[in-house]
């Protein structure tokens, strides 16, 4: 059975391009536009990893992750942020709030798969 | 690649959107009273913008957007004001990104330093000492990972030396709680090269003293790793800041030590790097949060197909119902039945359909705040743009078409309309001048309306201007009303000069021209002193049209319901015959030419006496009336348009085609066309009458 992975996102081409990566690479994918929205899908749907950009609308990454870990159902599934070189500040905070690890924007699509092979169980 | 290409266009499409709200959002910052998440959501735009153009390698896009990016960063974080200054600042950058997406997309090169002073701008207002380099196209940290073990000794493989590395590897609390595994890094060392691992279990309690989200164990572990210690080390790159990790080179050159940060491994577990985070829901309580709307994107030729597909299925329908119309219903009682459910469900099905390609007017009234805001500045006058029912939905056909006649409409306001601030004040009204434009629907047409509270419309100088020009006699006595409407005569203009915002020749009447090609009609009030107020009513949709069926023989004909005044059967003793040799029909004191249509378009057979048959008075969009000569009314039907032009060639007096009930086609007439084809000349034409000075020949 394939790894489903989560990618949430406000820019429509970044998710299509990470889950058209991810497919290739034979893993389902479901979207969502924002932290809330990812939340309304966990609800009614499991991953085995989820990335997520930290900038979003309605809910931003970082709320995310910490809603996400202090969520029994959830405390435990790897989640990545996609960051950009100079957020570092961002970058920690998010490992503050229980982040498992990061790609950096612009992503390379091999990397992308390979880093969610790292942390998918 | 073809992949690439679609997430290019679909980047494409979402920078222009995104962009576009961008600046929809910066015109509504006030100075100094901006809202947070305003500037969240602009930091968002560029910050999309500039990734993508990273993953797609626009380096123009990306290393402008970034000095943008930060520059909003520092005003989000309120480290730098956004004062009006900012902003047209901003406003421009946006412009010059815009172009810039523009240029990607189609391929053009832009000059070199084109930007280059909106740049250096923005940095200076950046107060950028912390200009950091954009960012690299590619992944900064990309390693080589040899997935497949080699094997062991002496493989030549460049200068470094085959390694072993002895791990000690301690995992904190806290990395289980990131979800890291110990397992999971196993696995990724183990596909590095031959990996033994060794657990300490010396901290390991009791199973019912076992807290399962504590860590207890720790392993020794030996790698052998052609790749070296850099790939090793990337194993642990998540992990490294909640483990004790120490990793040594066994065989190799020099010995290696890594050890976790100076913090002590308890201070570890219990600090967690919680920096407050802006709480974006708390701090805007009050505010609702953006409706939850979910949508798609699709082809907009899927669903102009669509739109033609269901037009045609109207069309068959139609034709069904008529024919069943003439069964006997009781014979075919199940048939009749099933035809008229089929006709219900292909009108929902039309509105439907139609529904999809209807568009909020937002879109066009979107670009009018920044054009009020530049062409006040430019004549020296306060002037605000109040907007309400933008959210109103029209046909896209329709959407396209307003653009224009809108942008003139305020124009004018701004430019003849709205008063100087001294004369306001002198008036004793605010200096600033207000234009409120609106949307709704009324009785199935959409009504737009532009109002400005400005110095209304000088009548006199209307009426001089007319007299002037020829278009009123000069003894002529005319109400308030038609003195307003003057300002859509063609040819007519106040403008003194050609003023460089109103363009050459652009004058209401070439707007009312173009809302009446659109089925359209434009009124004016006017209250001198207090403003003017135009009202354009629209047709929902261009695609179909409400028409007026009348027949000319055997042949049928639609007219367009919009440009029909009345429809008589005159008394034989109102026709007359003038000089030129044709006729007109004496009508309340005016004189309205007649046009005979089987003349025009050669029908055999059809009345020719128009007291025998029936005149129907039609206005051009000039404002001319003639009076169409046909044999009978129909009815009246909605009918869908289809372009004559596509399928075969324009012609003169036809505006397109429609399949009527009965299956044959019929012509809708397009009015100011036959009106050119009946060969009028309008150089002395009168407003009022239409009798023409001189004329050429008129068919009889």
């Amino acid at each position: 059975m394939s790894k489903r992975v989560l990618t949430v996102d406000d820019s429509q081409t970044i998710r299509e391009m990470v889950s058209f990566t991810l497919k290739g690479a034979g893993f389902e994918v479901v979207e969502a536009e924002d932290g809330r929205k990812a939340l309304d899908l966990l609800g009614s749907t499991k991953v085995d990893v989820i990335i997520t950009d930290l900038n979003m609308p309605n809910m931003d990454g970082i709320t995310l992750i910490k809603e996400l870990r202090a969520n029994p159902a959830h405390k435990f599934v790897p989640i990545l942020m996609l960051t950009t070189e100079s957020q570092e500040a961002k970058k920690s905070e998010g490992r503050g709030a229980g982040a498992t690890g990061w790609i950096v924007k612009p992503f390379d699509p091999e990397k992308l798969v390979q880093v969610v092979n790292k942390v998918c169980p | 690649m073809d992949e690439m290409d679609r997430f290019k266009g679909t980047y494409f499409a979402e920078c222009f959107e995104l962009l576009g709200d961008m600046e929809v959002r910066l015109m509504a910052l006030d100075e100094g009273n901006a809202d947070p998440e305003d500037l969240n959501a602009i930091f968002r735009v560029v910050h999309s913008v500039k990734g993508g153009a990273g993953a797609f390698g626009f380096e123009r896009i990306g290393a402008f957007s970034h000095i943008l990016e930060g520059l909003l960063d520092a005003m989000r974080e309120g480290q730098i004001a956004p004062s009006r200054q900012a902003i047209d600042l901003l406003i421009k950058a946006t412009d010059v990104l815009t172009d810039l997406v523009r240029a990607a997309q189609s391929g053009e090169e832009l000059a070199a330093d084109y930007g280059a002073d909106t740049a250096a701008a923005l940095q200076v207002l950046a107060g950028a000492e912390q200009e950091k380099p954009p960012p690299p196209a590619t992944e900064q940290d990309a390693q080589p990972q040899s997935p497949a073990p080699s094997a062991p000794a002496g493989d030549g493989e460049g200068a470094a030396e085959h390694q072993f590395f002895h791990i000690r590897f301690a995992p904190f609390p806290g990395m289980l709680q990131k979800a890291n595994e110990p397992l999971l890094l196993m696995r990724e060392l183990k596909s590095l090269g031959k990996t033994v691992a060794v657990p300490d279990l010396s901290r390991l309690p009791l199973l019912d003293e076992l807290d399962a989200e504590e860590a207890y164990l720790s392993w020794n572990i030996d790698v052998d790793c052609p790749a070296g210690l850099d790939a090793v080390r990337e194993v642990f790159e998540f992990v490294e800041d909640d483990c004790d990790l120490k990793i040594d080179v066994v065989a190799g050159v020099s010995l290696e030590q890594r050890s976790p940060d100076t913090a002590s491994p308890d201070s570890r577990r219990t600090a967690a790097t919680e920096r407050a985070a802006p709480d974006k829901g708390a701090a805007r309580a009050g505010v609702p949060a953006p409706a939850v709307v979910s949508t798609i994107r699709v082809d907009l030729g899927r669903v102009d197909r669509l739109v033609n597909m269901v037009g045609e299925l109207v069309i068959t329908q139609t034709m069904l119902a008529q024919q069943a119309s003439r069964l006997p219903p009781d014979h075919y009682l199940a048939l009749t039945e099933g035809i008229e459910a089929l006709s219900q469900h292909s009108r929902e099905l039309q509105e439907s359909v139609m529904a999809i390609r209807a568009q909020p007017v937002k879109s066009v009234f979107a670009r009018m705040p920044r054009l009020v805001r530049e062409l006040s500045a430019q004549v020296g006058k306060e002037v605000r743009l109040v907007t309400a029912g933008e959210d109103t939905e029209v046909d896209k056909t329709v959407i396209e078409q307003i653009g224009d006649p809108l942008t003139h409409m305020i124009r004018n306001s701004v430019d003849h309309g709205i008063e100087p601030p001294d004369v306001r004040a002198s008036r004793g009204k605010s200096k600033q001048g207000t234009i409120r434009l609106s949307a709704e629907h009324r009785s199935g047409r959409i009504v737009i309306e532009v109002a400005d509270d400005g110095g209304g419309i000088d009548r006199e100088r209307v009426l001089a201007k007319a007299v002037d020009k020829g278009l009123v006699a000069a003894d002529a006595a005319l109400s308030d009303e038609e003195i307003d409407n003057l300002i859509f005569m063609p040819g007519f203009s106040t403008a003194e000069t050609v003023s460089s915002i109103s363009g050459r020749g652009v004058g209401m009447d070439v707007v009312k021209r173009n809302i009446q090609g659109m089925g359209g009609r434009v009124y004016v009030h006017s209250a001198p002193g207090h403003g003017t107020r135009l009202s354009l009513s629209l047709p929902l949709t261009l695609a179909v049209l409400d028409g007026m069926i009348v027949a000319v023989a055997q042949e049928n004909y639609v007219l367009p319901l919009t440009n029909i005044v009345e429809s008589l059967r005159p008394p034989a003793h109102q026709v007359h015959s003038v000089v030129d040799g044709g006729d007109v029909l004496a009508l309340r004191g005016d004189y309205v030419r007649l046009v005979y249509l089987h003349r025009l378009f050669g029908i055999e057979g059809a009345v020719t006496d128009p007291a025998q048959g029936l005149v129907v008075v039609v206005e051009t969009e000039a404002g001319d009336r003639v009076g169409l000569v046909v044999d009978e009314l129909l009815g009246q039907q909605q009918v869908v348009i289809k372009s004559l032009e596509t399928n075969y060639r324009p012609i003169q007096g036809v505006a397109g085609a429609t399949i009527l009930g009965d299956g044959k086609v019929a012509l809708i007439l397009d009015v100011a066309g036959l009106r050119a084809m009946a060969s009028f000349t309008t150089g002395a034409m009168k407003a009022g009458t239409d009798v023409p000075a001189e004329s050429q020949e008129c068919q009889r």
